[in-house]
């Protein structure tokens, strides 16, 4: 699965992870988070963010 | 500089930095100075909204105490964790130990790992309201604007905004109204301010206002954390930001380049001659020479940017590439560009300069100009073309 990086503040999701203080479990591949779901670091929504490239 | 009431029982407690000439490290060039801007609100409740810069504390101390013991501080709004609005939170919180912060969740974690202090803090969420008396506050959270523990405060007996580092200007005055100071240099500092902070987080400014805008509350006066408050019209400065946070550009070329013995800046110069005889406005910078923060905030309603270097070491030039690595990190969007340089032997600048331009996704609209050692009397005249050829490309660009 996917890591995701948000473009305004560089966190990365990573599906592997979750996020814990959103609810999400680990596992959760980032296309199937919520469309309310935001960074947990700066707020910015999912549109924010880019696949990352490995 | 005496404390100002500038709504009724709501006091500008501020400082004026006028000496400070360099800001966040060195990024930011501060030629007119800035102020830390902080306020008390005297009610049933005395709140405080923000402080100032830890050396400045007991300048602000003392504001306090013209108007009220500080002991009776009731709440103190913490909008933003960055120790030029909270340096002064530890020395204040010693006379009024009792006091409770507020703040947005991201806050409370910041400032506990700025001061390490055990304080009564209240963590709040947008729309929460806090009831001083005749006047209440209520919490706007701003993520990104520009931390991720940004909060704009709001009165709405006063129609009064307090969006901390938004809508700032770092600007020393001993004035500290809009309508008070010069308008060009209020919006030059304030299109700086932008630039050079606020830029990359343009998509998130524009939500925000768009937000504020749809919960439709009437805003009087903004009183932002450095510079000069909008009384006279606060819409002057949300219509500038609306503009750049969309990225809007004039036909305007921006020159930036660095050179060694002068054959990039012959180059240079002739660019910007077939741009302006084209009829097109340019800027051009040696930025070995120029003030970055400027050439930023000239980069900022530009449409359109050409970038030179000599190569050296099969490179661009260091202060040209720390430059670029600053252009790239505040992600300008919808510009087209070109590039230029001499070199001596393989060259290297202009391909290098090429990839970071692509990289900060920039569309390059030429192929790139390179000469070898010093511009024949031919190739002053091609450089010369290169611009009015660009200039050309710019005036059909959308």
């Amino acid at each position: 699965m996917a890591k995701y990086r948000c473009e305004i503040c560089n966190y990365i999701y990573d599906p592997a992870i979750g996020d814990q203080d959103s609810g999400i479990a680990p596992g959760t591949p980032f296309e199937s988070l919520p469309d309310s779901w935001v960074c947990p670091v700066c707020g910015a929504d999912k549109s924010q963010f880019v696949k990352e490239e490995c | 500089m005496e404390p100002l009431e500038i709504k009724k029982d709501v006091y500008w407690i501020g400082v004026v930095d006028w000496n400070v000439r360099h800001f966040h490290g060195h990024t930011y060039t501060t030629k007119r100075g800035t102020t830390y801007n902080a306020y008390l609100i005297i009610d049933e409740k005395i709140a405080l909204i923000d402080t100032v810069y830890g050396p400045f504390s007991q300048e602000m101390i003392e504001k306090i105490g013209e108007i009220v013991p500080a002991e009776k501080i009731d709440y103190i709004i913490a909008n933003h964790v960055e120790t030029d609005h909270s340096g002064a939170l530890p020395e204040i919180l010693k006379l009024c130990p009792k006091a409770k912060v507020f703040g947005t969740a991201k806050c409370k974690e910041g400032l506990y790992k700025h001061f390490y202090g055990n304080w009564d803090f209240q963590v709040v969420k947008t729309k929460d309201t806090l009831k001083l008396g005749k006047k209440n506050l209520t919490f706007v959270e701003a993520p990104m604007i520009h931390w991720p523990d940004s909060m704009f405060t709001y009165c709405p007996q006063e129609q009064l905004l307090l969006p901390n580092d938004a809508f700032g200007q770092h600007y020393a005055t001993s004035e500290r109204f809009d309508d008070e100071v010069d308008q060009a240099a209020l919006m030059d500092e304030a299109a700086k301010y932008y630039a050079n902070i606020l830029w990359p987080l343009s998509s998130l400014i524009l939500r925000k206002i768009e937000e504020v805008q749809k919960l439709n509350i009437p805003i009087k006066m903004i009183a932002p954390s450095h510079g000069i408050i909008w009384r006279k019209d606060p819409a002057k400065i949300i219509n500038a930001y609306l503009g750049w946070a969309k990225n809007e550009t004039k036909p305007k070329v921006v020159v930036v380049y660095e050179t060694m013995w002068g054959a990039t800046e012959t180059m240079a110069r002739n660019i910007a001659q077939g741009i302006i005889d084209a009829g097109v406005s340019v800027k051009l910078f040696d930025i070995t020479q120029s003030d970055r923060t400027e050439v930023m905030k000239e980069m900022l309603d530009a449409k359109a940017y050409i970038i030179g270097s000599s190569t050296h070491d099969n490179d661009m030039l260091t202060t040209i590439a720390g430059f670029l690595e600053f252009l790239k990190g505040l992600k300008p969007k919808n510009r087209i560009a070109a590039v230029f340089g001499s070199y001596g032997w393989a060259g290297g600048a202009v391909k290098s300069i090429e990839n970071v331009l692509k990289e900060t996704g920039i569309e390059l609209v030429a192929s790139g100009l390179s000469v070898q050692y010093v511009p024949s009397p031919d190739e002053v005249k091609n450089c010369y073309e290169f611009g009015k050829d660009f200039a050309t490309i710019l005036k059909g660009a959308k």
